[in-house]
């Protein structure tokens, strides 16, 4: 019973593991740094994490499923740019503009998912990257390549989310935090949650025993598209522009995110509150990285280290667990 | 494992039997050098050997070749013997043609004059069963360790690894012969060593044995019928095929009625299994027709065979059954997902309340309902498949080689599952290579044979003994 006891305060460690690390960055840059330790600046942190969460979420739940989105970036990108244009064009009522930023995520992401199941892509790798360049190219095409300013056009409702704070916190974030609610609701408690799962556990066995899994990874896809939606608002609002070129770092953040939060490659597992940990963790870092006067250049290096580090505990947690449980079964 | 001895002699061929769970993958993990043990001593040949790596157990002439094979299909033969090794020439580089002649060498030792450069994965399993036993001789090894070698082989290959080990015997070769199947160690064994519980129970010539005694000795309490075979009131026609054909299957047709088993027998590959995938929606049809009670059924997909009330215990427990990174009670729900949700929602105190009915009336071995599946043993495992589709409350069960690597005590309880489901008037489908479990619990019997109907066989026909239906099996005529 003891025995059991150690093995789940164990478990429960290995599984904060990226909380830790949080936790520990940051008495390290309190402790370095001036700036770090403010409420501002927590505000700030979390108003440039906001935008990798939203994309985040949605590929957590691809990649659950054992697939991969290559596409994100492009996708909230243009998202963004088709807000831009309707602006350029008159339209600028902001209910209908955020409206089609949300459709623009969702039907590029249903592409995705009729491609890989309908016309059987061999893997989404393929599929994702090809989208990626189209939407990437859509935005620049219906942009002519040159950034939209939205400042002084009348559209400040749209900004809003992605700009105003209450009390210096950012409305993104509250949003980012009833997105990662409900969806957590509905990894965890929805059937259509747990056969997201099952398909990644194992396929075969999941269509065999009647899940329509090409209906469901139809719908994670639609989903992460419509989240890349939510995520195109936002980052309208926090750099008040559209360009094409702004994504170019968002889908490998959002793997990021997901697999320091304890997500695989493999399929099967992988949190929602472990992603936004993961998601916080990138964003500290580049906070951190910045007063510390280092350069975007060091912060790719060192945000490449962290999810080589991460991945490697998680496989060697992996492996200490299988060789504790068989301990256990002799 | 405790206190375990087992001496095997050059030349012998060494049966070594127990329930899942016995200690036997242990014995032989300790053997190959994948395990070390905690106490103890392995001598071979007089010298004593201490193997703290696989490789270790190799160089002293030990191999093992595994029920799951380790072949890479896309490799030819040589490179499968050579996997790992290899001779170089003087630039360091691997020299095919003596790799090539080696391993040419080693299969026509075994009988099988073969191009080694062909690729792995074109061949039987049969085969690439050989190639790995190929790999053990190249090796020089003294003792061959197979594992539950039959299981995946037809009649036909079965006959041929039985004359290929009893060559090896004549070679001098030692043979640890691991089995579920009692009538093969009876047949090919010199001697038999019996483990449960991982302590060593006896070790007898099998001349002195019994199909009995050996399973009391297994099982430690008296199995006095191995097939408890009930009967069930035979219902009206659940489920009528006419004219299948897809892929192999070439106008198959019958008959399943309620309250019934239907066995198919047959060699693997004759196409039971493709049958079932086509009737189950998981392979597409050429042509035919399908009648569900009556009625002509569409079933495009999984989804719909399940709606039709069509349950599929898959042959292949692991790789089209389980999701063993879940929990017990998710995959005691997942085809019947729907009844335990609302809303979309699922309702977690239904699904706690009903995997644990399940755990209990199918008598499941797990600590809890939470327990991740990958965690039971194998019989357990097939316990929690069956329970999945019982969840379904299907009217038609297809079971895919239901017993295939469980032990005798859970293979009696899948038969009496089988048995309260007949009993319920529904119909069960039963694919099965071993003749006996076919003629033990079917009413009637359907023979299959390179994708056609070969015979049908009732129970109280003259027909219905092993002759007849390996007759039917080999293409023969039943008069």
């Amino acid at each position: 019973m003891i025995k059991m006891k150690q093995f789940t305060i164990k478990g429960l460690l290995s599984k904060l593991g990226p909380l830790i690390g949080l936790l520990v960055l940051c008495v390290i840059l309190s402790l370095t740094t001036e700036q770090f330790l403010s409420y501002s600046n927590f505000m700030n942190i979390l108003k440039q994490a906001s935008i990798n969460c939203f994309i985040s979420a949605g590929m957590l739940i691809v990649l659950i499923t054992a697939d991969i989105d290559l596409s994100v970036g492009s996708n909230c990108v243009l998202a963004a740019c088709v807000m831009g244009v309707m602006m350029k064009n008159g339209i600028k009522n902001s209910i209908l503009m955020m409206a089609a930023a949300l459709v623009t995520g969702l039907i590029c992401g249903y592409i995705n998912g009729v491609l890989l199941t309908k016309l059987r892509l061999p893997h989404p790798f393929v599929s994702t990257l090809g989208m990626k360049n189209v939407t990437l190219g859509l935005a620049l095409i219906i942009t002519a390549s040159t950034p939209i300013g939205f400042q002084n056009q009348g559209v400040d409702m749209v900004l809003a989310l992605g700009a105003k704070t209450i009390n210096g916190f950012p409305v993104s974030f509250i949003f980012v935090i009833i997105a990662f609610i409900i969806m957590h609701i509905f990894l965890s408690r929805s059937a259509l949650g747990r056969e997201i799962y099952c398909i990644g556990g194992n396929p075969e066995a999941a269509r065999l025993s009647g899940i329509n899994s090409g209906r469901v990874l139809r719908i994670v896809y639609a989903l992460s598209g419509l989240l890349t939606g939510f995520a195109a608002i936002i980052l309208v609002g926090r750099v008040s522009s559209a360009n094409a070129t702004a994504g170019t770092t968002y889908d490998t953040d959002a793997i990021a995110a997901c697999i320091i939060g304890g997500a695989s490659f493999m399929g099967g597992k992988g949190t929602m509150s472990g992603t936004m940990v993961g998601a916080l963790l990138i964003a500290v870092i580049r906070n951190g990285l910045n007063l510390l006067g280092a350069q975007s250049d060091l912060q790719y290096v060192v945000i490449g280290l962290v999810i080589i580090i991460a991945v490697f505990i998680d496989v060697t947690r992996e492996a200490m667990e299988k060789r504790a449980q068989r301990l256990a079964t002799k | 494992m405790k206190n375990m001895s087992l001496q095997i002699k050059p030349g012998e061929v060494h049966g070594l039997v127990g329930e899942n769970g016995a200690g036997k993958s242990t014995l032989i993990k300790v053997l190959t050098g994948v395990h070390m043990p905690d106490k103890g001593e392995i001598w071979v040949d007089g010298v004593q050997k201490k193997f703290t790596k696989p490789s270790d157990a190799r160089d002293a002439g030990i191999a093992c070749v595994y029920q799951e094979l380790n072949i890479v299909k896309l490799l030819s033969i040589t490179d499968n013997i050579f996997i790992g090794r290899g001779i170089k020439n003087k630039l360091g580089l691997l020299n095919y043609e003596a790799m090539h002649k080696e391993a040419q060498n080693a299969m026509c030792a075994l009988g099988h004059d073969i191009d080694p450069r062909r690729i792995c994965g074109n061949l039987g399993m049969g085969l690439q069963q050989m190639i790995e036993i190929g790999k053990a001789i190249q090796l020089n090894s003294k003792l061959i360790i197979m594992d539950e070698p039959t299981s995946l082989l037809g009649e036909k290959e079965v006959f041929q690894l039985m004359s290929t080990v009893r060559k090896l015997k004549e070679q001098g070769v030692a043979i640890l012969f691991v089995s579920h199947k009692l009538e093969e160690l009876f047949e090919i064994c010199d001697r038999v060593t019996v483990m449960r519980d991982g302590e060593h129970i006896c070790t007898k010539k099998v001349s002195d044995m019994t199909n009995e005694s050996l399973i009391t000795a297994m099982v430690g309490r008296t199995l006095d019928d191995r097939f408890p075979k009930e009967f069930g009131v035979k219902g009206e026609c659940m489920i009528r095929v006419e004219n299948l054909n897809a892929g192999i299957l070439r106008n198959v047709s019958f008959e399943a009625y309620g309250g019934q088993i239907l066995g198919f027998a047959g060699l693997v590959g004759a196409g039971r299994t493709e049958t079932m995938r086509a009737i189950f929606g998981a392979d597409p049809i050429e042509s035919g027709a399908i009648y569900i009670k009556g009625k002509k059924a569409n079933i495009n997909s999984p989804a719909q065979a399940v709606a039709q009330g069509i349950a599929f215990l898959t042959e292949d427990r692991k790789g089209q059954g389980l999701i063993l990174s879940q929990a017990v009670s998710i995959n005691l729900i997942l085809a019947s997902i729907k009844k335990f949700s609302k809303f979309g929602m699922l309702n977690n105190n239904a699904i706690h309340e009903s995997s644990n009915r399940s755990i209990h009336s199918l008598r499941i071995k797990t600590p809890s309902n939470n327990e991740i599946a990958g965690q039971l043993s194998g019989g357990n495992q097939q316990k929690v498949v069956i329970g999945k589709w019982i969840n379904t409350d299907a009217d038609i069960y297809i079971f895919d080689e239901p017993t295939r690597g469980i032990d005798v005590g859970a293979k009696i309880e899948v038969y009496n599952i089988m048995n309260s489901l007949v009993k319920k008037g529904k119909c069960v489908i039963m694919i099965s290579s071993e003749l006996p479990e076919i003629l033990g619990m079917s009413d009637r019997v359907i023979v299959m044979r390179e994708g056609r109907v070969m015979a049908e066989i009732d129970r109280g026909s003259e027909h219905f003994n092993q002759e007849s239906i390996m007759k039917a099996g080999w293409g023969g005529v039943l008069v």
